[in-house]
């Protein structure tokens, strides 16, 4: 049970970091940026590469270093060539199943044998003892929120939330909406790689699939996060993005141990529970429309 | 100051919507002024504001400002020296943004040289507080609070100053008081005259109403098709009322001015 409940929290942890790069682009900038399944692979595959070379701190910066590239030629597509946001993301996505193949030295699965990781690194220094793993995960996620929440109470950040909140008036700041487009989504895929090499280093193996429909688990521990903690400020936004990511992974162990729903089904049940969620205002308009609806026929009968 | 020397704009050329907006005009503007620009509906007044702070690149001519040719200066680069208040008063202003925040970004705008990564000191606070006293709406206590919040006159207000936190060289005012209710309407055109006197602020203004055109500023353009068709200012200007403006325009164009918000204020 223990352990059950270390590896829910520790991988929510690690996974809070694709729902945090998608709470910059798609609640922050407003645009979708469906790069993030390549992009978590990316860093993943980086990371373990690298860190099977015997550099596993480099690797993590590394790839975090690629994931920012990928931001780059996804907003380069979007703001300087006219690419539709995201049409952008998922031509990006496309080239860089790839890039992982190359980074993995072209086969589909790389491991990590008897290197050192930052997991085992860590572990040598004792703290923590058995929880160690999930100290580190821990700390690196609450790091980078952090650095996050910083970043966006700066001037850069300011006008980077500006910009999705009312692009005229950015202009009008004489800031550039195309740097501010570009320098956040480097900022958020650069989130996503970290994610992606954390996880690969804790694991200790990449796997070219590795990313599949991962920016829909990141989305519904978004939108999990938010339903609880509320939205608002960008702290607020920080806690939501952990809270929700460890809420979606106890429910993943919940479902894992008791089978009330076949783990095959598990994307398609993530898949329904997003769609909803996001549909939700819609849906409430829709329903509140037919319940005056049904209302006033009633008065007019009487 | 400004110089607009033969600006043309053709909107969907080549198509069956082709629209020539603004055909060869020519504006200076002395520092200082303040030109007020009333005309018909479609008579390129927007048109006007847009070719001068950039949203799109003029087809024809060349535009100074200060002494600067700005005609292929992109927007967000001429916005450093140009304000610009639109008649939506929600589109100044960032509304999921506090108001601290969204002046810090305003303010940003001349501390173009300071480090991207500074963040609002306490000094640059109590200047926005202090700032914002002068509103008189309250708005320095609710600094934390989003924009979002704000009713229409208090948004445009903020707007405002927002646009002037830094004396811009020149500010564009598009029937910036069109949208709001007649009391916040008032207080949004004293302010604009205070803080534009105050600092001695070249200033265009696109209004619908007749009487505050004459009223307000020191010149007054009329438009229609695409150019200035009434241009008045100084001795001429004064003593002029509503009429004497409608009967020039007569004669200038050969026809009634058919806007039906002047028609109807």
């Amino acid at each position: 049970m223990v352990f059950v409940i270390q590896t829910a929290l520790e991988l929510g942890f690690l996974y809070a970091l694709v729902s945090m790069a998608l709470y910059l682009s798609y609640r922050v900038l407003d645009i979708a940026d469906l790069t993030t399944d390549g992009c978590f692979v990316l860093g993943m595959a980086v990371s373990v590469t690298t860190a099977a070379a015997g550099h596993p701190i480099l690797a993590i910066f590394l790839a975090m270093a690629a994931g920012a590239c990928a931001g780059f030629i996804t907003a380069f597509l979007q703001t300087r060539l006219g690419v539709p946001s995201i049409l952008a993301g998922i031509v990006t996505n496309t080239g860089l199943y790839t890039i992982n193949l190359m980074a993995m030295g072209w086969t589909s699965n790389a491991n990590i044998l008897k290197q050192a990781t930052i997991f085992t690194l860590f572990r040598s220094t004792g703290i923590g003892g058995r929880w160690y793993s999930l100290i580190l995960s821990a700390a690196i996620t609450v790091a980078a929120g952090l650095l996050l929440v910083w970043f966006l109470g700066t001037r850069i950040g300011l006008s980077i939330r500006a910009t999705g909140d009312n692009r005229d008036m950015v202009r009008a700041s004489s800031v550039n909406p195309t740097f501010t487009i570009t320098v956040g989504l480097c900022v958020a895929n650069a989130l996503t790689a970290l994610a992606g090499a954390v996880v690969g280093q804790a694991q200790k193996s990449a796997d070219i699939n590795a990313g599949t429909g991962i920016v829909v688990i990141g989305l519904a521990c978004l939108i999990i996060g938010e339903t609880v903690i509320g939205r608002g400020s960008v702290f607020r936004g920080f806690l939501a993005v952990i809270t929700g990511s460890v809420i979606y992974r106890f429910i993943y162990a919940l479902v894992l141990k008791t089978g009330v729903v076949p783990v095959e089904c598990l994307k398609l049940v993530t898949a329904v529970i997003v769609g909803l969620a996001i549909a939700m205002p819609a849906l409430k308009t829709f329903f509140a429309f037919q319940k005056r609806k049904l209302t006033a026929s009633r008065k007019g009968k009487m | 100051m400004l110089h607009l020397d033969r600006i043309s704009k053709t909107f969907n050329a080549g198509t069956p919507n082709e629209k020539k907006a603004l055909s060869g005009l020519s504006l200076h503007v002395a520092p200082g002024e303040f030109v007020t620009i009333v005309g018909s509906n479609g008579a390129g007044k927007s048109t006007l504001f847009n070719a001068i702070s950039g949203s799109f690149y003029v087809d024809d001519g060349s535009i100074t400002l200060g002494g600067r040719d700005i005609t292929f200066m992109p927007e967000h680069r001429r916005s450093r020296r140009i304000g610009r208040l639109f008649q939506d008063p929600l589109r100044g202003t960032a509304p999921h943004m506090t108001i601290e925040e969204n002046l810090a970004l305003a303010y940003s705008r001349s501390a173009g040289k300071s480090n991207p990564f500074s963040r609002v000191s306490k000094k640059e606070k109590a200047f926005f507080a202090q700032r914002l006293e002068l509103l008189d709406m309250g708005l320095e206590d609710r600094m934390r609070q989003p924009v979002g919040l704000l009713s229409g006159g208090q948004r445009q207000a903020l707007t405002l100053l927002m646009a002037t936190i830094e004396p811009p060289e020149l500010l564009l005012l598009d029937e910036h008081t069109a949208a709001l209710d007649p009391a916040a309407a008032e207080k949004v055109l004293s302010l604009t005259r205070q803080i534009v006197s105050e600092h001695a602020i070249t200033c265009l203004m696109v209004t619908h109403n007749m009487n505050q055109a004459l009223e307000l500023g020191t010149r007054t353009l009329m438009m229609a098709d695409g150019s200035v068709v009434l241009d008045v200012s100084g001795q001429q200007r004064q003593g002029m009322t509503v009429e004497d403006l409608l009967t020039r325009f007569r004669a200038g164009t050969g026809r009634d001015l058919d806007n039906d918000r002047i028609l109807l204020s």
